[in-house]
């Protein structure tokens, strides 16, 4: 194709875009279009497979039976979803042993959050109501996204995740009423979740390198500083209802705005853990990397079984 | 033994009887029975489904997009195939 050509397909592409039509996978798409939605869709289910982890590691100890099941199907539908969005991402082309290299040689990136310890049971109120709180900021507006096979796998993520946030607001509720030491763990957990959990909306504004074109692609609807303020906007009454105290000093309802003031995010802290350098990154990764070698065999027998099957089949057939 | 990737499988529900199998996604297993039991798991954790096919996606034959043209387009003009083509006095209230 020439270049001119090229310059023709794209504008009709953009066009359609800007009517609202979605993409689907056999559609002509440009090459950048095809690798940004490889990026963000693969990254996104990585961070659903490796979100699995810090949760994973309460799932025996849960306080009752009532937490234990609701942490299990919390835990698998991070499974579910990695899936969905990784059978998506593959409709461009991709194989999932390619997702799964980039994920597991350190190529590709998922959520920093994952790379924080969970110390307390309270963590796991504070993950469903700050982590999954602010995903579903995230996530919302993808339904509506360019890409179809993105937009269908995340309107079954939004769905299925308003529990995951109810019932961790419900652990906190339920800590924050209890004893001194239950509800000291309660506001311990909101302590190290809050700064994490604005930094999962994404650098400022001014920092960030792949919004305008994102905007585009409806890949983004609202910019990161917005997102980060609704989520700061909504989540502030939600503490103060349950007498748990948002660790910020600078923080200030601005009646004028009608929104709320503060205070600085230490980015210097997202950006090592986004390098590598988090608490938990060399963890997650030799927990999710160790589990893929262990499984190997058995992927291996079932494949070999399967093989066996078929052949005893054509065998009768003859 | 060298690694053989599990295939990739499409996944059709229906969602309740009277109404159709419909494309739900897809997913790797390395067999027909394994693909379904996935595909539960997957797919169906919410009631979504009474019924569940399964396909290998290689079986299936697509459409190209670039030929939506002459595949499609001839349809178009073909106005004579809707009722609404068709004149009909005032007086007729159903037909």
């Amino acid at each position: 194709m020439s270049e001119e050509q090229i310059k023709n397909l794209e504008a009709q592409f953009e066009a359609r875009i800007a009517r609202d039509e979605k993409i689907e996978a056999k559609d002509w798409m440009p090459e950048k279009y095809r690798q940004t939605h490889i990026r963000q869709m693969s990254q996104h289910a990585h961070s659903e497979i490796v979100g699995m982890l810090p949760e994973g590691n309460w799932i025996t100890r849960a306080p009752s039976l009532r937490r234990k099941v609701a942490l299990l199907a919390k835990v698998q539908d991070e499974a579910g979803h990695g899936l969905y969005l990784y059978s998506a991402c593959e409709t461009l082309g991709i194989s999932r042993d390619e997702l799964y290299d980039q994920l597991h040689s350190g190529k590709a990136k998922y959520s920093s959050i994952f790379n924080y310890p969970t110390v307390t049971w309270a963590d796991m109120g504070a993950i469903g109501w700050l982590v999954d709180g602010a995903a579903i900021i995230n996530q919302v507006p993808l339904c509506n996204t360019s890409y179809g096979p993105y937009a269908r796998a995340m309107v079954r993520v939004c769905k299925e995740e308003s529990f995951h946030q109810r019932q961790g607001y419900e652990i906190m509720i339920k800590l924050a009423n209890g004893t001194p030491e239950q509800k000291e763990m309660a506001q311990d957990a909101l302590n190290r979740w809050w700064w994490p959990s604005l930094m999962m909306l994404g650098p400022t504004d001014a920092e960030s390198i792949h919004t305008e074109q994102s905007m585009k692609w409806k890949l983004k609807r609202k910019s990161n500083d917005e997102l980060r303020q609704q989520f700061i906007d909504q989540t502030v009454p939600q503490a103060d209802l349950i007498g748990l105290t948002i660790p910020d000093p600078d923080l200030k309802w601005n009646e004028e705005k009608g929104s709320y003031d503060f205070g600085e995010i230490n980015w210097d802290e997202f950006w090592q853990v986004v390098k590598g350098h988090g608490p938990c990154n060399k963890e997650r990764m030799n927990a999710r990397v160790g589990a893929w070698e262990r499984g190997e065999w058995v992927r291996d027998a079932a494949m070999a079984y399967a093989e066996k099957q078929q052949q005893k089949k054509e065998k009768q057939v003859v | 033994m060298a690694t053989k990737n599990w295939p990739l499988w499409e996944v059709f529900v229906r969602s309740k009887n009277g109404l159709e199998h419909r494309h739900f996604g897809s997913l790797h297993a390395a067999d027909a029975e394994m693909a379904l039991e996935n595909a539960r798991d997957v797919y169906t954790r919410r009631n979504e489904g009474v019924s569940i096919w399964v396909v290998e996606s290689k079986h299936i034959t697509a459409s190209n997009p670039e030929h939506n043209g002459e595949l499609f387009e001839p349809a178009q003009d073909k106005v004579y195939r809707h009722p609404t083509f068709y004149d009909l006095p005032d007086e007729v209230k159903h037909m």
